[in-house]
């Protein structure tokens, strides 16, 4: 290393540190300085790719430690009273011996965080040597490195299932079209693969890359934390710019899949990255108990105060009242005495270090060690388990236990949150017909019959025939349907079994095709292949195919994506291979029965459709080859004149970012439109000829929440046309139609529109999610300006989204309506019981959801959110005038209503139904009153069509207004602003990737769990804290005060007769940890009375166990308790010759008992642990005292603790008067517990007497019970699965027309109160 | 094996998912269904209610009111006797001594307060001077002592601790004993004269030792240098406290109650926890099983009267005292007990009376009440 001046260096660090702060960076390739001294080096400014997580280094760990911890209150508090105890005048004790408390916490603080930092210093240590290959010019070829020597400028070499150690601009990859996949799941936890591709026309893709030929100067944005964002341009060096986006990152942590290797030029390293970047710690909440603590703790400052002041006062007074100077008043060294008014002044401080452990410091302490143990508690409950994600709940925020017992308003999302959001494919409707997929529904309705036998050995156990399908079976083998029976059940263990592959089950995947529709389809195929005309039936399936960005991976790529983990699942689970074998055939095996079955069904049914039904039969018969396992036939024109063997299209599996997207791909599969292979330019369909067809895609216009639509840009191979094929929300779409489409067709473009629309309105009354799919025919004019637009778009590094957008605007408008689809969006396993279990908890339930009003109304019935005999107020309106008015009437009618005295013993309830822009203008500032206490009066309240941005404003409405504590629930990323707003959130790990629930502070896998976190650990968590918290207060002030009364009897001069070691071990050792495990342990109801009687949970709303008046009842017993302790031993040893420490010694036991007690009528139900904390505790009291008392002679003076206990426990007054005064102090305390259990019971202690009976009189007491006071039980009865139309009975399918009045037939009608905004939802 | 090392960083709970070796530790995560986790341990649960803790009440009031009887006639079978010599009235023979005080007279005074006992004393009979209002528990008094020093620490002997400022040194030589507590010792000087009713003057025999704690005598206090055969030498290069007439070593003349380790001194220094109290200062032995240690008559008690208690309005007193088990009379613990146990039985009465009235509604008939 050359010398430079300082000066030098100076410049240097500065020029850095400008490098490092502009807005865009240049960076050039390393290559050419290689092994050249660090100053010559482009890239030298940024940082290299070691990480560093470590808070502190080797040396400076004291100081650095030292400082983080002063930033507590608490501690400086501890400090503030060891420094004034080393001032001379105020000291109450030896002033070393106050060191100890601060320095006990610091250490123990001290060690855990270097403990910490060890452990981080080791991952970091790991991942720094984790090795990756770096291009070296020298070697010309790519050798083996660490992480931590990438820097950036550098070409790394990333290999198949490698995790990517830097963010890499990609620049080459194997696959010949420059693309490569990469999982994402340590960043976001999405397990599906998401593709990136390489920089295009920056590099000659040659088979091998050459990095000593890159040339070009990166430009890129200074480093951010968004993960879905990065703009950069390489700029070439004939000024040729060439833009990339996130695109072509490759995001360190990230893992390479399916993709042989990419070389990507590293742009950010170490702490720049995104990953490193979004690194942030844990969560910080505080909880409302914590608030009411703090408010409490000042409490207890200001009785500190008034207690310290008296004492100044007292001393004061005594000194003036003394005639002369007695013997017993100490002068300070040069023989003065401080005037009475300055001892009195001094006095006070010495109070203070006196008293100081009136303000609970090892309360927080304490409150950390609880919420640790609730915490592992909640983990570790095996009913918050998911089997089929693996998942425990994870409690991310962990210091908000106790909120869960006190939850009033939970918001809940729909989609995925309710449901599983594991989409199936119900219906369609095509070019304005509808096709009602009644086979599909059957299929899922008996897949919906609950799983009484959930390990079924699937071959042998006799079964009853289901009945529902298998009424007209005369002719097919009873084992068959046996057999599928089983498979089904194995089969959905299988697929769940590999949960990580999006949609694997059968279940979800397998759709029975509309044999109308696939007589329609067959018409149409045989009729456009002679005249080359593309018919909208068959535009409508390559829509549902193409338009998309489902990533097909083959069987082969699944298995390498999974390598790792393959062995251990074999030899783990071997039956799980073992079923995956079988579940095909069987499944598959199923269809064709179903086949052979249906016509004759037909036939004996025999209506319109027979002809039909007989005219569709015989192709199924021909083209099924006689293969009685099915191996290869999806889709009944089975591949036969398959010309790519290798893949069947049984080996295929999506991958879709959405599972709509997914549905709607296997929707099409089923019809013969095999979506076989997507590149980033191009796709592969296999039409249900056998045909593959590559179409070139152009452009794919992505997904936005703004625009809620998407559209793909492809060149018909055929007919060279470019077509757009967009797919979206209805409204989204509808306005975007333009002229009427193939004007082959006699119906009008309007009729189809209206058609589509009212099969839409059907859908969503069904509750099943809609999506329009259009096309468009793009002239080659147009397009070529439109490309121009686009790639300028695309260039663009400001406003680049915008941009973007404006393209696609541009480009999707006029389309053509080519049908609709409804994809059902079941409801999750005992969603209805639990909501119903919430409400009678006291919660209010809010349902927020983007989908249309009729769909959220009919889930809402369907998880019971809203009742039949509910009033239902729907809110819908233009404009805020009218809002106005429709608010201010209905709260008028809900409070003449509820104020209605024949109305008080109905059940009835009101439920409001609002959607989007109405709930934008009532939640102006102006109506946000009115609003707010119209829902307040509602049961539940159901927002529709909201954005993320409105979901969390509602949330923070109520939460301001109402004061209420709130829980979000949700499961996706447009519920994150939500979560955030709420005193919980609550994420659910789905199918929607992980950002829910890395905002979260809890994350559950079912929205059942939310049942038993909320009541019963709610509910333990928020008593346990809450008294534990109470009692910290109470132990505190009642010990203290001891000490305080014998200032009345030592002229107010600050003596404690107990020694000082053994005041410190009583807080520190005696009786630290019989509260800890009261508040981590205590059960004060059992969790199946909690969940039984959902009522108890009413406890902990508002005030609940933690109540200013208890706080103030146990400071007066704290205070009663510490007089009958400290009076009844002065009374006993009055004017006798007990001295000062010995007289300390029964008070210090007398305590000890009286708190151990007092805590022991408090816990509510002895284990074990209970007995042998406590008793531990007096037996280690007694050891360590005695043994302190044995050995210390001359120590810690004054005190001179010398067999001081041992001569007190030899005298049998002690005894007597230990068990005095522990009967007396505990005296009023148990008799109120006991008069209040007897006299008044609170419905806790009711609950507690039910749990001590039997099993079956419990269960019909819990009944009884809810039936008296929620009415629960009449509504209970009816607690089934959802109704839903797929339970309609087969019968009735053939008997009505496929179109709309069936579907029309559990149409609802909402009741509505106040004339003037009657309108019925659906016009 | 790559994708697990970077799942090392999981543990920093900066990436919290797992990782896609998920589907290789299926059912991994599945937390144990034992009883200790999911909270489910066997418990009893005591019901706080009138019918079940009205035993408890009877039997406390059952136990408590016998111990309070006991506790009562023990105390009252305690003979004590008491009697003020302060001097504070002008009649009492201790006026003029209380009068002209001064901690450094040289010349003593003495009294002589007669008294007649009405009991004879049967037993060992304890005499005790009291103090009154004397605040030997002032935290800065308590602390104005060394305790090294006091365990025969030639170091602290010749160096006392700073807690004994401003009694540490006088006149540049060390004090000993230090502190204010030794300065301010109780130095009247009690003696007891039995005035037999023929007139002659007998006087009581105490003893001075055996009043200390042993522990105290023979562990915590020790005189310097170990042996106590020659204690002035021990002594040397000290000054006695100011207040003091004569130095530490010459506070007895038996050497096993001399220097630090002489009795009156050790239980001087076991500083009082009230101001008002009593210290052990003589015992009178008894000598026959025949007659009583003090019989009933007239007695005289002599004081050289040193100690100043105007100062602090204190008094003084001698107790005599014949002590029992339970230590001194003092009749609150007994009637405590006997009062506690009352109140015990008549809750106890009144919860049976609530047990019989709402005992049948606290139990399952109740739920829907």
């Amino acid at each position: 290393m050359t010398w430079r001046s300082p000066l030098a260096l100076v410049r240097e660090a500065l020029r850095g540190q400008r490098a490092r702060e502009k807005d865009l960076r240049n960076l050039a390739s390393n290559l050419p300085y290689e092994g050249l001294e660090k100053g010559k080096q482009p890239n030298r400014y940024f940082p290299g790719n070691a990480i560093k997580t470590t808070k502190y280094t080797l040396l400076l760990f004291i100081p650095m430690n030292l400082f983080e911890q002063f930033h507590r209150l608490a501690n400086i508090y501890f400090v503030g009273l060891a420094i004034l105890n080393f001032v001379p005048v105020v000291n109450a004790f030896q002033p070393e011996v106050a060191l100890i408390p601060i320095c006990v916490i610091l250490c123990l603080t001290a060690l855990k965080d270097a403990w910490e930092d060890f452990r981080r210093y080791q991952s970091d240590r790991k991942l720094n040597n984790t090795p990756c290959l770096i291009y070296s010019r020298k070697e010309k070829q790519f050798v083996e490195r660490r992480w931590k020597d990438v820097r950036v400028g550098d070409f790394v070499r990333v290999v198949c299932n490698e995790i990517v150690p830097a963010d890499l601009l990609l620049l080459h990859t194997s696959d010949p079209s420059g693309v490569c996949h990469i999982e994402t799941s340590n960043l976001d936890g999405e397990t599906n693969l998401k593709l990136r591709r390489t920089m295009s026309g920056l590099c000659i893709s040659h088979p091998v890359f050459e990095p000593e030929s890159f040339n070009s100067v990166v430009v890129c944005e200074k480093p951010n934390n968004n993960l879905n964002h990065f703009k950069c341009y390489a700029e070439k060096p004939d000024k040729e710019k060439v833009g990339a986006g996130i695109e072509s990152l490759l995001l360190r942590g990230c893992t390479v899949r399916n993709t042989d290797h990419a070389v990507g030029f590293v742009v950010y390293a170490g702490h720049e990255t995104k990953s490193m970047l979004n690194n942030n710690g844990p969560r910080y909440k505080r909880s409302k108990l914590e608030r009411k603590l703090n408010i409490n703790v000042f409490f207890c400052v200001i009785l500190l105060f008034t207690m310290c002041l008296i004492g100044a006062l007292g001393h004061f007074l005594w000194l003036q009242a003394l005639p002369v100077v007695p013997p017993f008043l100490v002068p300070d060294s040069n023989g003065h005495l401080d005037s009475p008014s300055l001892s009195g002044f001094y006095m006070f401080f010495t109070m203070i270090i006196l008293l100081q452990v009136l303000i609970p410091i090892s309360l927080y302490v304490s409150i950390e060690l609880v919420k640790i143990g609730q915490i592992f508690f909640i983990t570790n409950d095996i009913d918050l388990y998911d089997e089929d994600t693996d998942s425990r709940v994870q409690c991310k925020a962990l210091n908000i236990t106790e909120d869960l017992g006190q939850i009033e308003y939970i918001f809940s999302d729909k989609t995925g949150t309710l449901t599983e959001n594991k989409m199936v494919f119900r219906r369609c409707s095509i070019m304005g017909t509808e096709y009602p997929h009644k086979e599909n529904a059957i299929r899922l309705a008996v897949l919906e019959e609950p799983e009484s036998e959930e390990d079924i050995i699937f071959d042998h156990v006799p079964q009853p025939p289901n009945t529902r399908w298998s009424l007209d079976t005369e002719d097919t083998n009873p084992e068959d349907t046996q057999h599928h029976h089983g498979s089904w059940r194995k089969s959905k263990v299988a697929g769940t079994a590999q949960s990580n592959v999006a949609f694997s089950s059968p279940l979800e995947t397998e759709v029975i095709p509309d044999r109308k529709l696939l007589q329609q389809i067959s018409r149409a195929e045989s009729s456009s292949s002679s005249s080359q005309k593309i018919d909208p039936y068959l535009d409508f399936f390559l829509a549902l195919a193409i338009c998309n960005t489902v990533v097909v991976s083959m069987a082969t790529a699944q298995r390498q994506r999974t390598s790792e983990s393959l062995h251990s699942r074999q030899t783990n689970n071997p039956l799980n291979t073992l079923s995956n074998l079988v579940k095909k055939p069987g499944s598959l095996h199923r269809i064709f029965t179903f086949w052979q079955r249906k016509p004759k069904r037909n036939r004996t049914i025999s209506e319109d459709s027979v002809t039909e039904g007989d005219d569709f039969n015989p192709p199924v018969k021909t083209e099924e080859p006689g293969d009685i396992n099915g191996l290869q036939t999806c889709s009944l024109y089975a591949p036969s004149q398959c010309n790519m063997p290798a893949t069947t299209s049984d080996n295929l599996s999506y991958e879709a970012e959405s599972p709509d997207e997914a549905a709607l791909v296997y929707a099409a599969k089923a019809y013969g439109f095999t979506l076989l292979a997507r590149t980033h330019d191009s796709v592969t369909v296999r039409l249900p000829s056998g045909e593959d067809l590559v179409f070139e895609v152009l452009d794919t216009l992505t997904f936005d929440p703004i625009r809620k639509r998407m559209s793909i840009l492809v060149r018909h191979p055929i007919t060279k046309k470019f077509v757009l094929y967009t797919k979206g929300a209805d409204y989204a779409i509808m306005e975007l139609l333009g002229t009427p489409y193939a004007e082959h067709l006699s119906g009008s473009q309007k009729n189809i529109a209206a058609d589509t629309q009212h099969h839409l309105d059907c859908y969503a009354k069904e509750g099943l999610r809609t999506l329009c799919f259009t096309k468009k025919i793009v002239s080659d004019k147009m397009y070529e300006s439109w490309l121009v637009n686009r790639r300028r778009a695309l260039a663009a590094i400001d406003n680049r989204e915008e941009l973007v957008m404006d393209t696609a605007v541009q480009l999707e408008t006029n389309l053509s309506l080519l049908g609709a689809t409804g994809i059902e969006d079941r409801l999750q396993e005992s969603v209805p019981d639990t909501i119903v279990a919430l409400r009678e908890a006291g919660i209010q339930v809010w349902v927020l959801t983007g989908d249309k009003p009729e769909t959220a109304v009919n889930i809402g019935y369907a998880c019971r959110l809203l009742e039949d005999e509910d009033l239902v107020i729907n809110m819908s309106c233009k404009n805020k005038l009218t809002c106005t008015s429709i608010l201010d009437c209905t709260l008028e009618e809900v409070r003449r209503y509820s104020e209605d005295p024949r109305n008080v013993d109905t059940t009835q309830d009101i439920s409001l139904v609002i959607d989007g822009r109405t709930l934008t203008m009532a939640l102006s500032s102006d109506l946000q009153d009115r609003f707010v206490d119209l829902a307040k009066r509602c049961r539940s309240v159901l927002c529709c069509r909201v954005t993320p941005l409105q979901k969390s404003r509602v949330v923070k409405v109520v939460r301001e207004k109402l004061k209420v504590m709130t829980l979000a629930v949700g499961d996706g990323a447009n519920d994150v602003n939500m979560i955030q707003a709420a005193d919980i959130g609550i994420g659910i790990s789905g199918q929607e990737g992980m950002q829910a629930v890395m905002a979260s502070d809890f994350a559950i896998s079912r929205f059942r769990h939310l049942k038993k976190l909320l009541l019963v650990h709610g509910h333990w968590c928020y008593t346990r804290l809450a008294n534990m918290i109470i009692y910290f207060f109470y132990k505190n002030v009642a010990y203290v005060n001891l000490l305080f009364w014998y200032q009345f009897f030592c002229g107010f001069s600050g003596t404690a007769m107990i020694d000082y070691w053994l005041m410190i071990f009583f807080n520190l050792f005696f009786t630290s940890v019989p509260p800890i495990m009261f508040g981590i342990m205590d059960n004060d109801v059992s969790a199946e009375m909690l969940l039984g009687v959902p009522e108890l949970y009413r406890m902990g709303q508002g005030a609940g166990a933690y109540k200013f008046s208890t706080f103030w009842v146990s400071m007066l017993d704290a205070f009663y308790q510490s007089l009958v302790c400290f009076f009844i031993p002065y009374l006993a040893y009055q004017d006798s010759d007990i001295d000062v420490f010995t007289f300390g010694t029964p008070l210090n036991t007398i305590s000890l008992f009286t708190i151990l007690l007092h805590l022991s009528i408090e816990i509510k139900a002895w284990t074990v642990i209970h007995w042998v904390i406590i008793l531990g505790s007096v037996v280690l009291y007694f050891i360590v005292t005695l043994a302190y008392s044995g050995l210390c002679i001359t120590c810690n003076p004054p005190s001179n603790p010398y067999w001081i206990l041992q001569s007190q426990m030899a005298d049998p007054m002690f005894y007597l008067i230990c068990i005095l005064t522990t009967v007396v102090a505990l005296l009023p305390r148990y008799i109120f517990h006991v008069l209040r259990n007897s006299i008044a019971p609170s419905p806790l202690a009711q609950a507690r007497h039910l749990d001590r009976l039997d099993p079956s009189t419990k269960s019909e007491l819990i009944k009884e019970w809810r039936s008296f006071r929620g009415g629960g039980q009449v509504k209970r009865s009816r607690l089934s699965t959802p109704p839903s139309p797929t339970l309609e009975t087969p019968v009735d399918i053939h008997l009505q027309s496929p179109i709309s009045s069936d579907v029309m037939g559990d149409e609802f009608i909402l009741n509505v109160i106040t004339e003037n905004y009657q309108r019925p939802l659906h016009t | 094996m790559m994708a697990s090392s970077y799942n090392a960083k999981d543990e920093d709970g900066h990436i919290t998912v797992s990782g896609p070796g998920g589907g290789g530790t299926l059912r991994g995560k599945k937390p144990e269904n034992t009883a200790f986790k999911q909270q489910r341990l066997p418990a009893w649960q005591p019901i706080l209610t009138a019918g079940t803790v009205l035993p408890a009440f009877f039997i406390i009031g059952l136990i408590f009111i016998p111990i309070g009887i006991g506790l009562y006639v023990t105390s009252n079978n305690i003979k004590e006797f008491e009697i003020d010599y302060t001097g504070v009235d002008m009649s009492s023979p201790c006026f003029n001594c209380s009068q002209n005080f001064s901690w450094n007279s040289t010349r003593p005074c003495t009294c002589t307060v007669p008294f007649y006992l009405e009991q004879p004393y049967e037993s060992n009979v304890f005499m005790y001077y009291g103090l009154s209002n004397f605040y030997q528990n002032h935290r800065r008094y308590v602390k104005s002592r060394d305790d090294s020093q006091l365990n025969g620490n030639v170091d602290s002997l010749k160096e006392p601790s700073k807690e004994c400022e401003p009694y540490a040194k006088h006149d540049g030589k060390p004090i000993a004993p230090c502190g204010a507590i030794a300065n301010s010792m109780f130095n009247d000087t009690l003696e007891l004269f039995y005035n037999d009713p023929n007139g002659t003057r007998v006087q009581i025999p105490l003893t001075n030792t055996g009043i200390a704690w042993w522990t105290d005598k023979h562990v915590k206090f020790r005189n310097p240098g170990g042996d106590s055969s020659n204690i002035t030498a021990s002594f040397q290069g000290t000054s006695k406290p100011v207040n003091w007439r004569k130095p530490v070593y010459e506070l007895d003349t038996a050497a096993d109650n001399n220097g630090f380790i002489n009795e009156d001194f050790i239980v001087w220094m076991r500083t009082a926890a009230l101001p008002t109290f009593r210290k052990l200062y003589r015992i009178i032995n008894k000598t026959s099983s025949m007659v009583p240690t003090l019989p009933r008559g007239n007695y005289t008690l002599e004081v050289v009267y040193n100690y100043p208690v105007r100062s602090f309005e204190g008094r003084k007193r001698m107790i005599l005292s014949t002590i029992s088990w339970m230590g001194g009379k003092n009749p609150f613990l007994g009637i405590a007990y006997i009062t506690v146990g009352s109140v015990c039985f008549f809750l106890g009465v009144v919860l049976l009376i609530i047990h019989h009235k709402c005992g049948n509604r606290s139990n399952s008939a109740d739920i829907s009440n």
